[in-house]
């Protein structure tokens, strides 16, 4: 075990408080999500430490609630996405030919539409229920980190090591988990560490077009988003789920930096 | 080199065509239709028929979607369901306007961002490296449109320096679309620095691992000569990509920041046409969007292929 | 702020009072902050008005029969006159109509025509562009004006100077039922949508839908004092932070639909006053009367009760606007039942109609969408937690936007929706409380009520009319499908540099009216 370094202490508490508040949230908030204890945008005081939002509910107690939906949401759509997303882009890597260009075909096809509004069209022909929303979110991603499995397992494949198991005659099992996955790791962890929390962003995103988390649920890119207005007049409201989602994200990422401190290697795309 | 290229277009056509058969399928999909979005309230059974008759909504989807693709196939863009104009005349303004914007942001953006890419990977550890990047993670994590709502607060509301408003017409100065593009443009800079960089980085970082750079530190080279002459051309490929994935977003993923300065660039306009289920419209935007993506992504393929030996002759 | 302020009665005089300008107490509407005594300023000519209006997109024409969201509404009464206007204290007075009378049963009307009103293009008005403008709502058309136009059965020129109107039966608001806003006067055989002629104060200069438009003034405008600013200029701003950002930067001059949550904070900024205007406009929780536990009068009276309209009017409006009695009709017009009590928040009363139906608890489900309203989803919400104490569990299921009328309006057991104000209390029945109506939005049927509605359109005594409205809105209160918790006020926000600006019961910016009237100083 290599010595843990400082930025990876960050990270490491930064996530396990996020940790907490996803799994005891509902019990730690004193209010609860829907309810509506005071003036709207009411500035902050003993008893709402970090004031009312919009409606008039507990800003403290729904970040604290808030927590299970927006980090379970983009956790499952993440999960999801790259367990389509990899094997699919190292099938298409390792096989090539027809199976290549299909594939490739098909998430070209789909990454050419803006992913607002291929989102816009999904959820509003099947409607945004929670499993829709990280079925489509996840089925969006799934398109990019299929180019870069892809990609990164193509680079693997041409190298000396690959081909030298290939005319040893391993089987398509073992290229995969004995010699492309373990290479093409770093990048996809990285990308992971990013995809999860840009997912919070696509979140968001969504329910500025109202189609994201439907209230009275909270979560915290949707929070953002209903309360931006309050920032024009100099009000923390919208500050607090920015900057939690800002957290978790620089958190993940010390930690993936860490992880990956020693082998560095790329790839990775917009969002 | 000239064959990968012309088959990678013949494929971009082809990938063409099949975001429009997607695009009218997903359509078709929506509940409401254009007749219905025009009248909203005021629809009444009587009243959605003859507007539907009018609009020769009546047409079976698949000689609606057929008539569309041969004027697409000439150049005809048909006109707009919903305003009875044509749709090249509403597009090609938005166009600009959104090719622009992108443009302006990638010529700031980019040099800065592989330029703070380049450095913070030649102090590796030290406290600028560490500052930068977690500025950059902060600001990936930050949605696009706080960030532009931040921006206005700041700049904007409490000094006035540059509008809030990023209206621009035609006929207007070089300086005054600056003074009114500055803004989102900033925005947008913010979001595809922090990703630049960070990939440069990481690029530059992998390759200053390698034995070559190694040797060339040894031959007593100094550090701003082996970073510029042996790490970043091999660091290439990945910041080319990198760079036109976010030129492709710049493109084609701004409608959030399009919203929070009111530019009228195209993604308001397919979000708009979408919600009026406005087809021509829907269609023209995305093969705008899909000719954009086909091209950057080509670009990025062939410079990968170009630049990595190992990829240029696979099996 | 006391209760009183954020729940005021005003009487329709209080309104006037404020904005005529001859004084104004805490409890009235009208404009927030400094100066009231502008209005009686003389208008000084000059400058280039600036619009930051939000309600349009790419696809807005200024084809009168298309009409439908604030924007082309604004222009086209930029560009376009109208046969009546509503004033700002909600009466029909003439605009391109200069006076009318009816026959004894009001089922036949003559109008006479201003005369020597003169188009953008020089010509000038006559009998003939009235009748064609008025045709082109009437028989086979896609008008959205088709349903009201239908009562007409003749436009027919009665003299050069006269048009003759005959209804299929007697209606003594007809000035008013003209004064919609899809009824504007082009000239006869005007098809060039894209470039509208008019009577306007302003003409045409460039225009991009959804984007901006500019139009410059008209020198031979006909209305006294009106068309001041040498040049308006119109751009869309449909999202609320942008907009408000514009106006407090001084991009523009004025906006609409100033954001509930967040006017009282705007409130603050010395550069801008608010306007506020009490108007029909309110907001509804439509439960289809043919459909699941809605078809038992006691289910309904449950849901009545079980709703804190303070708390509602507190939080989603901000108290910007007043309670609702379950009833369209608004406190503004002068057929308005100040005798029924004002229903209140009883859990108690909730819970003994559930027990009448036969149920212990209730769970519904609601359709919301902010297609409603804006803030819909966010008053959803807040009735799903207060309708909880009367044991109904309110499940909200969140509609799109997009196609919400079409799909979900009407046709979802529970759904919300809106009505702007209209200028009457016969055709806020009319539309969406007669059986007959398309509109009838939950589906209520009554031939009582029918029968009263019907015999209230042709009288002519006041006295009678006022009587017999009261009956009908106690029966829709008592008895229909519609929950509506509260009406909300006109909103807009103005720059202090924006002289003659009046709150009006219409709609938004003085009734899309603001660019004919306002002038700027400073």
């Amino acid at each position: 075990m290599k010595r843990i370094p400082l930025a990876a202490w960050i990270g490491l508490f930064i996530i396990a408080l996020n940790l907490i508040a996803f799994l005891f949230g509902p019990w730690l908030a004193r209010f609860g999500e829907e309810e509506l204890v005071g003036a709207p945008f009411d500035v902050p005081s003993p008893e709402h430490w970090l004031g009312l939002d919009q409606n008039g509910r507990d800003m403290l107690s729904r970040l604290l609630v808030g927590a299970r939906m927006s980090i379970g949401v983009s956790l499952a759509a993440s999960l999801l996405s790259f367990s389509i997303g990899i094997p699919l882009g190292f099938i298409a890597a390792i096989f090539g030919g027809w199976i290549d260009t299909v594939l490739s075909r098909i998430v070209d096809t789909v990454m050419c539409v803006p992913v607002l509004i291929s989102a816009l069209v999904v959820l509003q022909a099947l409607g945004s229920s929670l499993p829709v929303l990280i079925i489509t979110i996840a089925l969006l991603d799934a398109t990019r980190v299929f180019r870069l499995a892809r990609v990164v397992a193509q680079g693997i494949n041409v190298m000396e090591y690959a081909e030298t198991a290939r005319l040893r005659g391993e089987g398509l099992g073992w290229m995969i988990f004995r010699e492309i996955l373990p290479n093409a790791l770093p990048p996809l962890i990285a990308e992971f560490g990013l995809r999860f929390c840009f997912t919070f962003l696509f979140v968001a995103g969504l329910s500025f077009l109202g189609l994201g988390i439907q209230p009275p649920y909270a979560d915290w890119g949707g929070m953002v988003k209903d309360n931006q207005q309050g920032i024009l007049y100099g009000l923390y409201a919208p500050l607090y789920p920015a900057a939690a989602i800002a957290l978790l994200t620089i958190g993940v990422n010390l930690v993936v930096d860490w992880l990956l401190a020693d082998r560095t290697t790329v790839q990775g795309e917009g969002r | 080199m000239a064959l990968l290229i012309l088959k990678r277009l013949a494929l971009g056509v082809f990938t063409l065509w099949l975001v429009s058969v997607l695009v009218f399928g997903g359509t078709q999909l929506l509940p409401g239709d254009v007749a219905s979005a025009i009248l909203g309230q005021n629809a009444t059974p009587a009243s959605l028929a003859a507007l539907r008759q009018h609009l020769g909504l009546d047409q079976p989807a698949l000689a609606r979607y057929l008539s569309w693709l041969a004027g697409f196939s000439h150049g005809d863009l048909g006109m707009s369901l919903a305003t009875r104009q044509p749709v090249a005349d509403l597009l090609w303004p938005r166009f600009w306007n959104t090719m622009a914007l992108a443009a302006y942001t990638a010529v700031v953006g980019v040099p800065l961002a592989i330029g703070l890419g380049i450095l913070t990977a030649v102090r590796r550890g030290g406290m600028f490296d560490r500052a930068v990047n977690v500025a950059a993670l902060a600001m990936v994590a930050l949605p696009e449109y706080f960030l532009g709502l931040l921006l206005i607060l700041i700049v904007s509301v409490q000094y006035g320096w540059l509008p809030s408003l990023a209206d621009t017409y035609p006929g207007m100065g070089l300086g005054a679309w600056l003074q009114a593009t500055t803004l989102p443009m900033l925005t947008l800079l913010l979001v595809t620095v922090a990703q630049i960089m960070r990939m440069t980085r990481t690029a530059v970082l992998s390759v200053m691992d390698q034995a070559y750079v190694e040797t060339a530190y040894l031959k007593g080279l100094k550090t701003g000569r082996v970073v510029l002459r042996h790490a970043v051309p091999n660091a290439a490929a990945p910041i080319v990509n990198v760079v036109a994935f976010n030129i492709a977003y710049l493109i084609t993923g701004v409608v959030l920041v399009e919203a929070v300065f009111n530019y009228n660039g195209l993604g308001r306009f397919m979000v708009d046409a979408v919600s009026k289920r406005d087809l021509p419209m829907v269609q023209a935007a995305a093969m705008v969007f899909g000719a954009a993506y086909v091209i950057l992504n080509m670009t990025a393929d062939v410079a990968a292929i170009a630049l990595n030996p190992r990829l240029r002759y696979p099996r | 702020m006391t209760n009183d302020i954020r729940f005021p009665t005003v009487s329709r005089r209080g309104l006037l009072a404020a904005a005529a300008g001859l004084g104004a107490s805490a409890l009235t509407p009208g404009l927030i902050g400094r100066a009231f005594a502008q209005a009686v300023d003389k208008p000084k000519r000059g400058g280039v008005l600036k619009l930051g209006i939000g309600g349009g997109s790419t696809t807005d024409i200024l084809d009168p029969r298309m009409l439908t969201d604030w924007v082309p509404v604004n222009q086209a009464f930029m560009l376009m006159n109208g046969l009546v206007e509503i004033d700002q204290n909600n009466k029909a007075i003439p605009e391109l109509f200069e006076s009318w009378e009816a026959f004894p049963g009001a089922a036949e009307w003559v109008f006479n025509v201003r005369q020597g009103v003169v188009f953008h293009n020089g010509k000038t008005l006559t009998v003939e562009d009235v009748i064609y403008s008025i045709n082109l709502h009437r028989g086979k058309t896609t008008s959205a004006a088709r349903a009201i136009a239908e009562q007409i059965t003749d436009v027919e020129k009665a003299s050069d100077k006269q048009v003759r109107i005959k209804l299929k039966s007697g209606n003594a608001d007809l000035p008013y039922i003209l004064s919609d806003y899809h009824f504007l006067v082009v000239p006869d055989g005007f098809t060039d949508w894209v470039r509208p002629i008019g009577t306007g104060a302003f003409k045409f200069e460039s225009y991009e839908p959804g984007v901006r438009s500019r139009f410059v003034r008209n020198e031979n405008y006909w209305k006294p004092n009106c068309g001041n600013v040498d040049a308006v200029e119109v751009i869309v701003i449909n999202d609320i932070a942008a907009r408000t950002n514009a106006l407090m930067s001084g991009q523009v001059h004025a906006i609409n639909r100033v954001d509930f949550k967040t006017v009282d904070l705007l409130k603050r900024n010395r550069n801008l006053q608010v306007v506020q205007s009490a108007g029909g406009q309110h907001f509804t929780f439509l439960m289809d009367c043919t459909q699941g536990p809605f078809t038992d009068n006691n289910v309904r009276l449950a849901i009545k009760y079980a709703i804190d309209r303070k708390q509602m009017l507190q939080t989603a409006l901000q108290g910007y606007g007043r309670l609702g009695n379950d009833h369209p009709i608004p406190q503004s017009n002068p057929f308005y039942n100040d005798t029924l009590p004002q229903r209140a928040f009883d859990p108690e009363k909730a819970k003994f109609y559930l027990k009448k139906a036969g149920l212990d608890s209730l769970k519904v489900e609601l359709s919301a969408s902010d297609a409603a309203f804006a803030g819909a989803v966010d008053a959803a919400a807040i009735f799903r937690t207060t309708a909880a104490k009367s044991g109904i569990d309110v499940v909200i299921k969140r509609e799109a936007s997009d196609g919400y009328w079409d799909n979900v309006w009407m046709k979802a057991p529970f759904s919300m929706g809106y009505w702007g104000g209209r200028p009457t209390a016969d055709q806020m029945l009319s539309i969406a409380y007669a059986s007959d109506s398309a509109q009838n939005d939950t589906h209520w049927k009554n031939e009582q009520f029918d029968k009263i509605l019907r015999e209230a359109r042709a009288i002519l005594d006041p006295a009678k009319r006022k009587e017999m409205y009261a009956t009908l809105q106690q029966m829709i209160s008592d008895e229909g499908g519609a929950m509506i918790p509260m009406f909300g006020d006109y909103l807009d926000a103005v720059s202090v540099k924006l002289k003659g600006v009046t709150p009006h019961p219409m709609f938004n910016l003085m009734g899309a009216r603001m660019a004919e009237r306002v002038w700027l100083e400073g």
